[in-house]
């Protein structure tokens, strides 16, 4: 069965394809003007051999996505979410229109369309949904707490789903990919250790299918760092400069 | 960030930026005065640096499609050649081809015209090339071939980068039967037993060979001669029938540091050669062997340039034409033999015909020499450049990291030509690189 991947351009959704294609699994890249993936999509089919299809996929027309999912020439067994929109804080603040589009991009729109699929996953008794959300969503900062709460509303969304449908044979997996060195971060100063290359945000999402995980931090420094982030108390963690 | 070609010498503080897809390469390209594009980095020395802006093409690595009926394989410019390996030798094709690494870009090995060990009979890289797109200075991708914008095609080829960049290529991969090579080594004890050794197989599909450029007197020249074809699948021992297609992948050797110059004196050097020549002459004859172990025996070790230790090396590649060759090769062999400063990598190759307006190759036979860097090879590498002048012969840009203008001029009637076609293409303002600025091209 093939694997969808929603937000295929994306430098993460470009690597999990690739993946994937190399395991052998035919793929479905959805993004918006997907006729402009057609080079990586015979670039794919030609090196894995695998049928590679392209779907228009608009993250933010909630309203379509069942139409969405029902126009796919066939229910995948596994959907990857891989949109996101790192805004800016700043402007966030200042722009209420950019902040909504933030929230948008890394909650609601991914929630509506996994929603929609996770209906169709159901109904059909199988299958496996990961949503790539992120560690930004485990506890609000100052630096880039739009972004942080549109991720922890999605990962509350994923963990929600996942209680609801492991009674239906339906796997959810929740990846919390730390930093990763794609276009989205491009410019940012990420310190080396902490940061994943997108293949390897791959590899863990293709090892997380397999091994039939729950959650994932791509490097494992992460699950440290963020449980350490968790315990501050409130009151020292307020006059913190994060 | 500090740049350099793979002799790690010389290096330049370079804006590199790493495009994507067409649009993104059209708006550097439109944007920046002077660039220049850059496959994998293996050119030795300047030819693909530019400290304005080098285009770093291997984001653009997508195969487009693939013929089974002609072998064409359609790809972007920054796809590996060891991708293309990878991916179509299990299938029953080989590139037609293919220089002494696979870590060469598809650009890359049009911009040098690369040539290999099948040069005599098969011609360049140019001869497995249906067509280039190339985006020239506005941002425009032109499509050459043989009968489309000849004139392009032919500068493009040999071109070094320098009539745009190349984006898009089609070429042609060769049906073979397995991935192994039947290779027959003839131990030649001087260089003109080595030069028989090639005229008396002019047949052979594959032939090099390794040189001892410290052998002296009546051992100068003494050489390996490795003749190869292409095995059939009946010529597999049982054993290897299920290996059809060479062993599974080796992970490379890697070199973790840069080695102290002292390691590469001139007796561990004698040393090695003698012993790597007796070694190879006792296991004279023929053998089968696998295609990376036969085309990329070097590719095994990773960043084997760090052997030359932290001042880099360069390489002194030269053709001579056929009537010269024996005495111009004498003579650069006994040069480098008495300055005591050779390596371990001298290759001996016959050539053959060569079409293009810039390639390099010439019927005749070339030379490739090693060395570190430091201002003894580097004396001794103008000597070997007024030799090679002397016999007509001329030198291979992808080497190079340290020529003279005129010691260019000195040996390629074609400079000016080259110069009026680029001129005449609007390229010559864009697109240069510190090889290109170095020998006023």
């Amino acid at each position: 069965m093939p694997v969808l991947i929603l937000g295929a351009r994306s430098d993460i959704g470009l690597a999990v394809a690739r993946r994937f294609a190399r395991d052998g699994h035919p793929l479905q890249l959805a993004a918006r003007n997907a006729i402009g993936l057609a080079d990586d999509a015979a670039d794919m089919a030609l090196r894995h051999g695998v049928a590679v299809t392209l779907h228009e996929f608009d993250a933010l027309a909630c309203g379509g996505h069942a139409a969405f999912v029902a126009s796919l020439p066939e229910l995948p067994g596994i959907a990857v979410c891989c949109v996101g929109l790192l805004g800016d804080q700043i402007e966030n603040e200042r722009d209420i229109a950019a902040a909504t589009l933030v929230l948008r991009s890394n909650f609601e729109g991914p929630a509506s369309v996994l929603a929609a699929l996770a209906n169709a996953f159901a109904a059909r008794g199988s299958g496996t949904l990961v949503g790539i959300s992120s560690v930004a969503g485990e506890r609000g900062r100052a630096s880039n707490y739009v972004y942080g709460a549109a991720k922890a509303g999605f990962t509350a969304f994923l963990s929600g789903l996942r209680n609801r449908l492991t009674r239906h044979g339906v796997q959810v997996i929740s990846v919390l990919p730390g930093f990763v060195a794609t276009r989205m971060t491009a410019g940012l100063a990420l310190p080396a250790r902490l940061t994943a290359q997108p293949e390897a945000v791959a590899d863990a999402i293709a090892s997380a299918v397999r091994r039939r995980c729950d959650v994932v931090y791509v490097l494992p420094v992460w699950r440290i760092i963020m449980a350490v982030i968790r315990l501050i108390p409130e009151p020292l963690f307020k006059r913190m400069r994060l | 960030m500090m740049l350099s070609g793979w002799g790690r010498f010389p290096r330049v503080d370079a804006q590199v930026e790493q495009p994507r897809d067409a649009g993104a390469l059209a708006a550097l390209v439109q944007a920046r005065p002077s660039l220049i594009a850059r496959g994998n980095g293996r050119a030795y020395g300047d030819s693909a640096v530019n400290a304005a802006a080098t285009i770093d093409m291997r984001r653009m690595n997508r195969m487009l499609a693939f013929d089974p009926a002609s072998g064409t394989l359609v790809a972007q410019a920054g796809v590996l050649l060891g991708d293309i390996i990878s991916v179509f030798l299990p299938r029953g094709w080989f590139p037609l081809v293919t220089p002494g690494t696979r870590f060469v870009t598809l650009g890359g090995a049009i911009a040098a015209d690369v040539h290999g060990k099948n040069h005599h009979g098969q011609g360049s890289f140019r001869s497995c090339v249906d067509w280039i797109e190339v985006m020239d200075a506005d941002g425009a991708v032109r499509r050459c071939s043989r009968g489309e914008e000849p004139a392009l095609f032919d500068h493009t080829l040999g071109g070094m980068g320098l009539t745009g960049v190349i984006v898009r290529a089609a070429i042609r991969l060769r049906p073979v039967d397995s991935g192994w090579i039947r290779q027959t080594s003839i131990a030649a004890p001087n260089l003109a037993a080595a030069m028989a050794a090639f005229e008396a197989a002019p047949e052979a599909t594959y032939s090099v060979a390794w040189i001892d450029c410290l052998g002296r007197g009546a051992a100068l020249g003494r050489s390996l001669v490795m003749l190869g074809e292409h095995a059939g699948m009946h010529e597999l021992p049982a054993g290897l029938a299920a290996q059809r297609f060479g062993p599974p992948p080796r992970r490379a050797l890697a070199v973790p540091f840069d080695l102290p110059g002292v390691v590469l004196n001139r007796w561990a050097m004698r040393l090695f050669n003698s012993l790597y020549y007796r070694l190879g002459a006792a296991r004279a004859g023929a053998r089968l062997v696998d295609w990376e172990r036969y085309f990329y025996p070097l590719d095994a070790i990773a960043s084997w340039n760090r052997i030359y230790g932290r001042r880099g090396l360069v390489q002194f590649q030269c053709v001579l034409p056929l009537e010269q060759s024996a005495a111009g090769l004498a003579a650069l062999l006994a040069e480098t033999s008495a300055a005591g400063a050779g390596s371990f990598l001298a290759v001996l190759k016959r050539f053959g015909p060569q079409d293009g307006a810039f390639a390099f190759p010439m019927p005749g036979y070339t030379l490739a020499l090693d060395f570190p860097v430091t201002p003894r090879t580097l004396a001794l590498l103008d000597r070997l450049d007024a030799i090679t002048l002397a016999h007509g012969g001329r030198f291979y840009l992808a080497k190079d990291g340290r020529m003279r203008a005129d010691t260019l001029r000195a040996s390629d009637a074609r400079v000016a030509g080259f110069q009026a076609f680029r001129a005449a293409n609007g390229s010559n303002g864009r697109f240069r690189s510190a090889q290109s600025e170095r020998l006023a091209l």
